[in-house]
């Protein structure tokens, strides 16, 4: 493909790639990996005249822990958060996410911050990140920010960023104690498809109960959504198969699908049922150290 | 700008916004990378980048400066056919052939990383080249008898 009227900057560092991204403001891009973006002008969902490329910025690439904090940068591929052995000790459900995204050579190019910032509803990465209760990291002409996963996307391809504004960071809180995760995903094949319907929950345990619990729905609303009446449902419950059948069906009253392409708001309502109680059993396994 | 391909420099002008894809096809005359889908999703058009697989139509041509492209062009030498692509050969694992050259660069990659990966690896590593001909189990035994004799080989030594 080639695209005449579009020009090419390439960010230096950091405050250059603000600084342009301001200056330009609506019609300019920021480019990651580009699998989004680029397949974007193809389907005349992106016009911007100016693509700011980011992929000088070495310091925004990487997994880190900085104390209760696993820090990973934007620009970090999607391939390196499945593949991480921080990732998968601090969150694995974040690395199932990943891992889940796409096919090998898109895992390779497209970044964890290109997935929060294109903001697409059936992103895998975000529903997992709202769920382990993550924060996402920006600097630009506000200053440097920080904003909960949940807040981040506010609707289908939008998100809060500012014009001139980047995501550096997307920051994990450390775990509590006896806590597990799960992220559950539904799609045509097991590679290269995207998701229809997907669940990612996180079960903290209070002895032989549920204490708290935070169940993020994905694909199947506008944006990565908490189900608070399943999660209402589960606190204070003992773990069952019955009780996670409630919460199923509590998530699918919840979750606000729509019908397109890949399946029908019907069909994804039922994925929804099925996932959370899998995600529900995987998470109380993990947390219980059972799994 | 200047790109290295399978080792040789070419200097080429190019557009803000274009595809390495369009570069190799429209410029250079490569023809041997394929374009199906021009949007990352089919595998037609895999090169290598630094020796990782991309999906040449993802790819900005104004990103790879300084950076080592193989193509299909590249894998053969004179006489003689890459391991890969005689396996192709052997086993047939070609119908209609558009996908091949995606095929055999993304095969030779996982090669030149596993020497011997396991059916699970084949399958997952090549998940992103569709073949619309549904070759794959011909594709799968190809890969894997490349594999198989280079670790026979081995054993002779």
């Amino acid at each position: 493909m080639t695209l005449p009227d579009v020009a090419y900057h390439r960010a230096t560092s950091l405050a250059d790639a603000c600084r342009l991204g301001e200056q330009l403001g609506s019609e300019a891009a920021f480019l990651a990996g580009g699998t989004e973006l680029l397949p974007d002008y193809l389907r005349q969902r992106e016009s911007a005249r100016h693509l700011i490329a980011l992929d000088g910025l070495s310091e925004l690439r990487g997994i880190a822990e900085d104390g209760d904090t696993l820090v990973i940068g934007g620009l970090t591929s999607i391939a390196e958060v499945a593949g991480s052995p921080l990732v998968r000790s601090w969150f694995p459900a974040l690395a199932e996410a990943a891992r889940a995204i796409g096919s090998p050579f898109i895992r390779s190019r497209a970044t964890i911050g290109g997935n929060f910032c294109r903001a697409v509803p059936c992103a895998d990465t975000p529903p997992a990140a709202v769920a382990a209760g993550a924060r996402v990291r920006l600097v630009g002409p506000l200053g440097t920010r920080e904003l909960e996963a949940g807040d981040f996307i506010i609707g289908p391809r939008q998100t809060a960023l500012v014009a001139g504004e980047v995501l550096t960071a997307i920051a994990i809180p450390r775990q509590p104690a006896a806590s597990g995760g799960s992220y559950q995903r539904f799609a045509r094949r097991k590679g290269a498809a995207l998701a229809v319907a997907a669940v990612a929950a996180r079960v903290v345990m209070d002895g032989p109960v549920i204490g708290d619990v935070r169940l993020a729905l994905g694909a199947v609303a506008p944006v990565p959504m908490l189900a608070a009446r399943a999660a209402a449902r589960l606190r204070g419950e003992r773990p069952s198969a019955g009780l996670f059948a409630l919460a199923g069906d509590e998530c699918a009253g919840e979750a606000l699908p729509i019908t397109d392409v890949r399946a029908t708001a019907e069909f994804r309502r039922d994925l929804v049922r099925v996932l959370a109680r899998r995600a529900l059993a995987q998470a109380v396994q993990r947390a219980e150290g059972t799994a | 700008m200047l790109l290295t391909i399978n080792g040789r420099p070419h200097d080429v002008h190019v557009e803000p916004f274009e595809s390495l894809a369009s570069t190799l096809r429209e410029r250079l005359q490569m023809l041997g990378t394929k374009v199906g889908c021009d949007r990352g999703e089919c595998g037609t058009c895999t090169v290598l980048l630094d020796d990782v697989p991309v999906y040449s139509c993802l790819v900005l041509t104004r990103s790879c400066e300084g950076r080592r492209i193989r193509t299909i062009e590249g894998v053969a030498t004179a006489n003689e056919l890459h391991p890969v692509q005689r396996a192709f050969v052997t086993h047939d694992a070609v119908q209609c052939g558009y996908c091949t050259p995606g095929q055999v660069m993304s095969a030779i990659a996982l090669l030149e990383q596993h020497a011997l990966p396991s059916d699970d690896e084949i399958r997952r590593s090549m998940s992103g080249n569709l073949c619309r001909c549904g070759c794959y189990p011909k594709i799968h035994a190809a890969v894997k008898s490349v594999a198989a004799a280079a670790v026979e080989a081995n054993d002779d030594r």
